[in-house]
Order: C-alpha cells, then structure tokens, then sequence
C-alpha cells in the first residue's frame, strides 16, 4: 500500500517537473509572439514608449493600413502560388531521388549522393552573379525562339493574340518558372538527405511484399514509400514552406517586376533606410506568420500520426 | 509479418498474371497520370493567380518611351511613382519605378545586372567612389558632363556644390576615369550632433557645449544624474568613422589627413593617436551610452527619441525619424564641439543619386527625365513629402527650424567620396574596428594606431607589387 | 532487361540532377573559377592570379578567428540547443495532456523573423534598462550586472544562446519524428521486464535514435556554422571582431571591399571545412550504431 502511495507521488512529481519545465519553455516561445501582435496594435510614439504588452487603446486600423500599404493582396497569391509549387515539386523530386539512392542499384549511385550532400554543406556566397546570368542568358534564348516562332503563328492566330501571350510568357511565365526552379533548388538537397536517412530506416518486406504482388518501381514508390514516409514528408513541407514564404533575397534578384514579387516585398516597404514603420511591420509580420503556422498545424499531426504507422512496421 | 495486411490495403495490387509489358506500360502510364496532376494544380494556381492579377497596367495608349528606373529608397517608392505618372501626362513619356531593397540586396542586383548586361536606364549606387568608377570603367554610367555644362552650366549649377562633387570625377583623378559628372543628386544630407534640452536643463547644462573640454564637463554632469550620454549607431562601424574624420579634419587639418591616407604620414604620428585618444576620453567620462558600439542607428534614434540619451550623433534623416516616434521631443541641433585649431568638418553631400544607363537604348530620354525631377517644383514636392533637404539650391521647400540648421551646415561638409585620394578597405576596416576595441577598454589609443599602420603598410606593399 | 531496369532506375534520380546540374553546378564552377582570379565583382576584366587568393587566406587572421567562433556558436548549439530538443521531445513524446499545444508553442521561435528576435533580445539583453540586468539586480546579483552585447565575454556567448533558442524548434519536430517510429512494444515488454526509465532511454531509445541524432547534428552544424542574420540583427556591423562569423567575413570582402574573387575562395574553404566536419561526424555516428 505504501509502495502503491509512493508510486503515485512519485508519478505525480514526476509529471509535475515535466510540466513546468514545458511551461517555462512555451513561455518564452509565447513571448515574442505576444510582443509583436502586442507591438502590431500600438502607435509608432507610443512603440517603444508603452510597456503594456498589449495597449489599453489597440489601433485595430494597423492591420488594414499594413494589407493595403502593402499590397499585401498580389503578394499573398504570389506567395501561395510559389509556397505550394516549390514544396510539391520538391516533394516530388527529393523523394524519387530518395527512394532511388536509398532502395535502387545502379552505376554512379553513391557518388551523386554524395554530390547533393556536398552541395547541402558548400553555401556559395558568390553565386548570385552567375545564377542571375544565367537565368538571363535562358530568358535571351527564349526571347530569340518567341520571336522566331510569332510570325509563322501569326499565320494561324490574330497577332494581338501572339503578342499578348509572347509578353505573358516573358514576363510572367518566365520570371515565375525561374525562381519556382531556383528554389527547388535550394531546398532539394536537405530534403533528399533526410528522406534518404527515412527511407533507410523503412523496413523492406512491404515493398518485397508489393513487388511480389505486381508492383512497379514507380507503383511501390507512390503507394508503398510515400505513405509510410509522411513523417518525414511532413518535416520537408514544413522545412521548405517557411524557406520559401520567408525567402526574399533571390525573389529580389530573378523576378524584375512587382506582380511577381512574393509576400516579403510587402514587408519591405515598413523598413525604409532610416525610418522603419514598426507598429505596420508587426501587423504585416503577423499576418504573415499565420499561414504558416496553419501550415505547421497541418502537417505536424502527420509526424505524430507517425506513432500508428511506426508500431505496425515495426 | 501481422501488419502487412492493414499497411497494403492502400497498396493497388495487380494480379501476379499480368505481363512484364503491362508492367512497364503501368510504370509510363504512372508517370502520366503524376504530370497531370501536377499540370493541372499549375494550371489552376495560375488561373487563380492571373484572375488576381485583374489584367494589371493597361494604360490608356502607348507611351512615347518608357524608362525603366531601378532605386533602393523604400520610404520614397509611392513619391516617386506620382511624379513619374505628372511626368507621362505632361511629356507622354512613361517611367517605371522598381524598387529593390534592403540596399544589400539592392546591390547585388545592380552588380549581377551590370555582369549580365541588364541594368535599366536610371539607377542608383550604393557604393563607394571606387566601385563607382569600376562601373564608369566598365561602361554602365553616362558622362552627363555635356548636360550638366551646357548653356553656361545651368543645371549644374542649381545644385549644392557638394552634392555634384560626389557624383564628379576630377581631371587626373586617382582612378583613370574619364572626367565628369557620373550622376544627378537628389537630395542632400549631413551628419551632425543632436541635444535632448529636457534632459541637460536636468543636468544643470545651461548651453551646448561648444568645445570639446565643455563637452566632458557635460558628460561629467550626466553621469552624475544616471543619464546616459551620447547615442549613435556606431554598430555600423561606418558612423565611427564618420565621427573619427570630423576630428582628424579638426585635429590635424584636411592636408595632413590626405598625406595620411597618400601614405606620407603613418597613422602612429601624434596626431592620429589624440584622434583615437578622444574616444577613450568619451568613454572614461561617461559621455557614451552603455552598448553604444554595438548599437544599430535605429535603436539609437528609438533612445534619443524617447530621452534615453543627452546627445545623438546622427544625419540630417533623423527629424523625420524622431518627429515619428516622438513628435514632442524637445531637442536642437549642434555642430559637433571642436577640439583642434583646424575648421572641424562633417560628413555630407548627395543623400542619394540617379545616373543614367551608357548603354540605355533611351538615354536622352532619361536624362531628360532627371533634369524635370532635379528642377525646383519636383525638388520640393520630394522634400516636402519626404522631409529631406533638397540637392537643388534655388527649390524654396518648406522646412522645419531644425532641418535649416542642417542645411545651414551644407558648406561645412566633406565626404570620403569628394576627396582626391582614398583610403584602402582593410585600413578603414582596422580603423573603425580599433575604435571600438578602444571604447569597450581592449587596446589603447597607441596600440590601435600600431595595428592600423601595420594593415597600410601591408597594403600599401601589395599595391606596389601588383 | 538488366539494362532496362537501370535505366529506369536512373530516372528516379534524373529530375533532381538536371535541377541540380542547371541551378547548382554551373553557378559553382563560375565560383571556382573566380576563386583563382582577382576580381571587384564589377569591371570586365579579371586578373588570374592562381593559387593567391588561397594562400592569402591561409594566413588571414581574422578568418580563422571567425571560423573559430563560428563553431563555438554550433558548439553550443549542439550541446544546449539539442538537450533542450530532446528533452522536450522526449516529454512530448509521453502521454501528456495539452501536448498538442506544447508542440505548436515550441514552433514559434523557428517561425519568427530576426528582425522581432533581434528587437526583442536587444531589449532583454540591454545595458542600461535591459530586463535581464534590472531581475539580476532585483534577485541582489548586481555584481552580475552588464552589458551583455558589448562586452566581448559575454557577446558571442548570448549570441549562440539566442540562436539556440531560435532554432531548437527543428530539432524537436524531427527528434519527435524520430521518436514516434519507436515501435511502443518495445516500450511495454521493457517494462514488464522491470526496466527503469533511465534504463529503456539508454537500451532502447538511445540506439534507435542514432540515425536521427546523427541528422538532427548535421542540420544542426550546417545551420549553426551559417549564422549571420541574427548576429547581424543583435550586434549590427559587431563588436570588433568578437562576433564575426565565416558568412560575414565572405560577404566584408564581397561588397564591403570589392575583392570578389577572394570571397568566392573563402567559400569555397568554408564548404571544405563543413564538408569536413560533417563526413567525419557521418562516419563516427555509423560506428556507433555498428557498436
């Protein structure tokens, strides 16, 4: 009996130190958030000057003056439409590549493995002269096909037409396409090392199993190894939504004009040279962390749906 | 295997009789059927995205000529964009503002642009005179000599002088650049010292103090109160710099600190030393905010700004910044107090330039352009809304008292960018580095002035190698 | 067949290298070619000059004086910043109540732009009004009072405890990942062998893990070695040269004095030294999972 007692309170101690020691860490995470919705609510005098977390007279109006001062509205769509087609293609691309170094024998197998590993760890600070170049010496060659190409289309189509759709695509196909691949880029080969590291982990006899059964590679692939790879998936969307909605340098460097300009641009526009509008850019900033916190809230519960699939493969 | 069952259920299993050609039409139909979905998700992403777009500019007819200009100045971007659309209805010529900022991104983009050959017809630099002058060398910028000096210089001469010099290459200039003016300035800054009157009336300071023993008695008086002294962003080791070469002008005169960088007098000579010296003077008699050496400028505009601090050393910028956050901060502007017998100069000239594209397939079109927005009518417009004092000299904007004692200050200043000869990175580096090992009480006056002779004197040995 | 096969085998791999082999090898011989030239990043000519650059780095003071620093921060961000991580994955990992919103909460810092850390930190670790300094001098520590961004001992020391804070919320998700594999059974037949929690973590946690640690120190050193935005945020331009790391140094001799190859050779030994470290880190964690 007395053991039984002993037992609980120690259980109940036990859990006590987790708890606190859980809250003293969310408490400093919570912190900054609540500092900058509070921030988002306060004037510019007042920033700085008003302890109160959050103001006693909040100027709700910041958040509209932020979206519409901003622009926020295009940046929005353009950050979606960036966030999701580099994350999917990514998802696509690193988990093929994966699978394959992980599971496939073929000549050269290690060796390009060992490339995307170097990549990952060689940042290349001068890179940006050369990658720009490049991306506009493929913008000269498209440009030379257009116009090659337009007046025998012209033949077929009304030449308003051709011309519109030529400058949709130079200006908007292009640019876009450019710095979806770019970014692919930049995240492909964190994303390959840790699905290959899962993949390596996965036990075989399920795809031994589907094999047997008539399975294509590509069939095992797509219903065996993704699925049981949503852990990990979940960590590189997650990983490559917040690189991709928070990135802005390489947006700034390929894309030239402000229709194309991802959600970062907005921002900018609080943060002039000397003057920085902060109550606007705390309500721009937390506007902008929301979706991918919505992001995270999704996709995390895939990483703990881990738990089932885990200890039926094991 | 107990689990296989659960875990294939979403596996499609084909039958065992099925053919290795089945199999590897089933392989290429997958990936067909992969693509299409992938296509589709783009195609809709775009749809949502064009829709979005709502057609975007159709402007009413085609321009004349439309000029693309590139700048990094966000708070200006909205200003710019009105006065680009006066300037197509008055001329027909449309102009498209581009704005790229940070200005370290902004400069990246100008330097991969300069290597792929596609900067826009007017930009601006954010660089010093050498790489200014790379980019004469390499054929970016236009000459506007012609421009600037004909009808007996008018235009020229409707600005401050000290705004040209910055954008002018002198005959005979160390970087073997065509003579000229490379630029046309839009406005014009200095750097000077601010004073919170609140707080030293509370210190029991009657004046500002003018010279530099008033100065450390005034520091003296602070510490005493617990007020802090003087703030600035000398985390940007630039504003250190700044602050040294007002006092090695003050010190030493401008010919002897020209010497120096010539390489004629080393920077252990006497004279250097009590320039460095100052800052430890600064330091022991409690005249320097606590952290000030990591200090961002916008942290020390906050603290001036909400009478955290005596002093500001900041650029004529700052009355816009302070009357943001504190509109009733009482507070004057004061000439930096002087120590030496030589005129103590301050740094200013052209906030902010335009230059013209060589290569710009419309370059008269453009210079044009620039001549309208550095007329008096734009000048003012642009200082009025963005309360910075304007490049030209003849434009009556409306100012605030503060800002015309800045201005009033335009003929005392100089800039590293106006003088004949220029200093290596690395000794400016060493320097400014120096200068704040001798505030946190790492080095002495004596022993950074070693280390910064020791860094010219290696680079001086490279430049004569190579 | 055989060839057939291989051949369609290639094709996983395909797509990731023509991306790969378009955005991320040209761009990184057009680096290593300037790495051998002297060149301002602006004017049409560049000079060759060979192996200089390299050489010059080699005896480049403040360089390995950065690289140094630069793994102190990873240093402490391996020790603290992945303690913190597991630990509190670990206690996720429990049965808990409210783990869902612990697990949300623990995202935020990853989530939050330098420029609100920086703010924020800046005004916690400030000299004069800072919070930190007015509870030490509440709790009777004033001799603990200083200025913690301005004081070369402390500077850097605050610098990887903030970039720790800022990014345990990685190490935790993927710890967690990690842990969620862990089939419960194991768990449940350690327990009804008497085994004591301590017991199971070092029996059954710690050798499961391996591979995970071992991604969870990669990431982390790659991410602790690049660092710079923060310290840019907290310290600006930085104290001397206390606070300088190698992605600083490179981008000083980039833009600051226009010696673009020379900055293209430090990242290239830069990439070597990570490189270094982490093949040595790969191999010495395969041992020990053989062990």
């Amino acid at each position: 009996m007395k053991d039984g007692l002993k037992y609980i309170f120690k259980k109940r101690a036990e859990l006590i130190v987790i708890y606190v020691f859980l809250g003293v860490v969310a408490l400093t995470c919570l912190f900054p958030l609540l500092w900058m919705f509070g921030s988002s609510l306060k004037t510019q005098a007042t920033v700085f000057s008003d302890p109160s977390l959050i103001p006693a007279r909040p100027e709700w109006r910041n958040y509209y003056l932020a979206w519409t001062k901003g622009e926020f509205g295009i940046y929005f769509l353009n950050s979606v439409f960036y966030t999701a087609i580099v994350v999917f293609g990514i998802i696509i691309v690193s988990s093929l590549a994966a699978y394959g170094f992980s599971r496939l024998k073929f000549p050269g197998n290690n060796f390009l493995f060992a490339m995307f590993l170097a990549a990952m760890m060689i940042p290349l600070p001068g890179s940006f002269v050369p990658l720009y170049v490049l991306v506009n010496n493929i913008r000269k060659v498209l440009l030379n096909t257009l116009s090659a190409v337009s007046p025998q289309l012209a033949h077929i189509m009304p030449a308003g037409f051709v011309q519109q759709s030529n400058g949709f695509i130079l200006n908007q196909v292009f640019p876009r396409s450019a710095y979806v691949f770019c970014m692919i880029n930049v995240g492909l080969s964190l994303s390959i090392y840790i699905l290959k590291t899962f993949f390596d982990k996965m036990p075989k006899e399920l795809e031994d199993a589907a094999r047997i059964d008539g399975c294509s590679k590509l069939g095992i692939w797509r219903h065996v190894a993704l699925p049981l790879a949503k852990p990990a998936i979940a960590v590189i969307t997650i990983f490559n939504s917040l690189n991709v909605w928070n990135e802005y340098i390489l947006a700034q460097l390929i894309l030239s004009s402000k229709e194309t300009m991802p959600l970062q641009r907005g921002l900018i526009v609080f943060q002039g040279m000397h003057v920085t509008d902060y109550p606007l850019l705390m309500a721009g900033m937390t506007m902008t962390a929301i979706p991918i916190i919505i992001i995270y809230l999704i996709f995390q519960k895939y990483i703990i749906k881990g738990i089932t699939a885990g200890a039926l493969v094991g | 295997m107990p689990s296989l069952k659960f875990k294939t259920q979403n596996v499609k299993l084909k039958p065992k009789t099925q053919s290795f050609l089945r199999k590897t039409f089933n392989f290429k139909f997958q990936l067909y059927a992969l693509r299409l979905q992938l296509y589709t998700f783009c195609a809709l992403s775009l749809v949502i995205l064009i829709s979005g777009c709502g057609g975007g500019g159709g402007s009413s007819g085609q321009p004349k000529a439309t000029i693309t200009a590139w700048h990094w100045m966000t708070d200006r971007d909205s200003i710019f964009n009105e006065l680009a659309e006066r300037y197509e209805e008055k001329t027909g010529v449309a102009v498209k503002f581009e704005l790229y900022a940070p200005s370290d991104s902004y400069t990246q983009k100008v330097r991969a642009a300069a290597q792929a050959g596609t900067l826009p017809d007017i930009y601006g630099l954010l660089a010093e005179k050498r790489d200014f002058a790379s980019f004469i060398i390499a054929g970016h910028v236009a000459n506007l000599n012609p421009e600037m000096e004909a009808d007996s210089s008018v235009w020229k001469n409707e600005f401050f002088s000290r705004a040209i010099a910055v954008n002018e290459f002198l005959p005979d200039n160390e970087f073997k650049v065509e003579p000229g003016i490379y630029g046309v300035p839009l406005d014009v800054m200095n750097i000077q010292m601010l004073y919170n009157k609140d707080l030293l009336k509370e210190a029991g300071i009657k004046k500002p103090p003018k010279t530099w023993e008033e100065f450390l008695a005034a520091g003296a008086k602070l510490k005493e109160r617990g007020i802090q002294g003087l703030v600035s962003g000398w985390g940007e080791v630039w504003m250190i710099d700044c602050f040294a070469s007002n006092y090695a002008f003050n010190i030493m005169g401008e010919d002897k600190v020209m010497q120096t960088i010539k390489g004629e007098i080393t920077y252990t000579d006497p004279d250097w030393v009590s320039v460095f010296a100052l800052f430890k003077e600064m330091a022991d008699n409690g005249l320097l905010y606590n952290g000030i050496v990591t200090m961002v400028n916008k942290t020390a505009e906050q603290l001036f700004a909400n009478n955290k601090a005596a002093f500001a050393f900041n650029g004529s910028w700052c009355v816009n910044v302070y009357a943001g956050m504190n509109p009733n901060l009482n507070y004057g502007a004061m000439f930096p107090p002087s120590h030496g017998i030589y005129p103590l100069k301050i740094w200013g000239g052209a906030g902010s330039s335009l230059l013209v594209n060589n290569r710009s397939l419309v370059k008269n079109e453009a210079i044009e352009f620039l001549k309208w927005l550095s007329s008096p009518e734009q000048q003012a417009y642009l200082a009025d809304a963005t309360k910075n004092l304007p490049a030209n000299k003849n434009c009556l904007a409306k100012i605030s008292p503060i800002l015309s004692e800045f201005s009033a200050a335009m003929e005392e200043t100089t800039h590293p960018n106006i003088w004949p000869v220029h200093e290596f990175p690395q000794v400016i580096e060493a320097f400014d580095k120096g200068i704040q090992a001798i505030i946190i009480g790492e080095k002495t006056a004596q022993q950074v002035a070693e280390d910064v002779q020791k860094i010219k004197e290696r680079e001086l040995a490279k430049k004569n190698k190579s | 067949m055989k060839i057939k096969s291989t051949l369609a085998n290639y094709l996983f791999v395909l797509p990731a290298v023509v991306i790969f082999g378009v955005f991320y090898i040209y761009p990184f011989l057009k680096v290593f070619q300037l790495s051998l030239m002297e060149w301002d990043g602006i004017l049409p000519t560049m000079q060759f000059v060979g192996m200089s650059n390299f050489k010059e780095i080699m005896q480049d003071k403040i360089w390995w004086n950065s690289m140094w620093q630069a793994g102190y921060i990873t240093l402490i961000a391996l020790t603290f910043q992945n303690c913190l991580a597991l630990l509190l994955a670990l206690a996720c990992d429990r049965e808990i109540k409210a783990g869902n919103f612990f697990r949300v909460i623990f995202f935020i810092p990853p989530i939050l732009s330098e420029v609100v850390v920086g703010l924020i930190w800046q005004w916690i670790l400030d000299g004069n009004y800072g919070i930190l300094n007015t509870t030490l001098h509440n709790l009777g520590l004033s001799a603990l009072v200083h200025n913690w961004l301005s004081d070369p001992k402390t500077a850097l020391t605050c610098i990887a405890v903030v970039h720790s804070w800022k990014g345990f919320g990685w190490g935790f998700i993927i710890l967690l990942a990690g842990l969620q594999t862990i089939p419960r059974q194991l768990y449940e037949a350690a327990k009804v062998d008497g085994a004591g929690s301590w017991h199971v973590f070092t029996k059954i946690t710690l050798p499961l893990m391996v591979p995970v640690f071992s991604m969870v120190i990669i990431l982390t050193i790659l991410g602790s070695m690049q660092v710079f935005v923060l310290i840019v945020s907290m310290v600006g331009q930085g104290l001397v040269h206390h606070t300088d790391v190698p992605v600083l140094r490179i981008l000083a001799s980039m833009t600051g004095s226009s010696r673009f190859g020379y900055a293209c050779a430090q990242g290239i030994i830069f990439g070597l030294v990570l490189i270094i470290v982490s093949f040595t880190q790969k191999k010495l964690s395969e041992r020990i999972r053989q062990v």
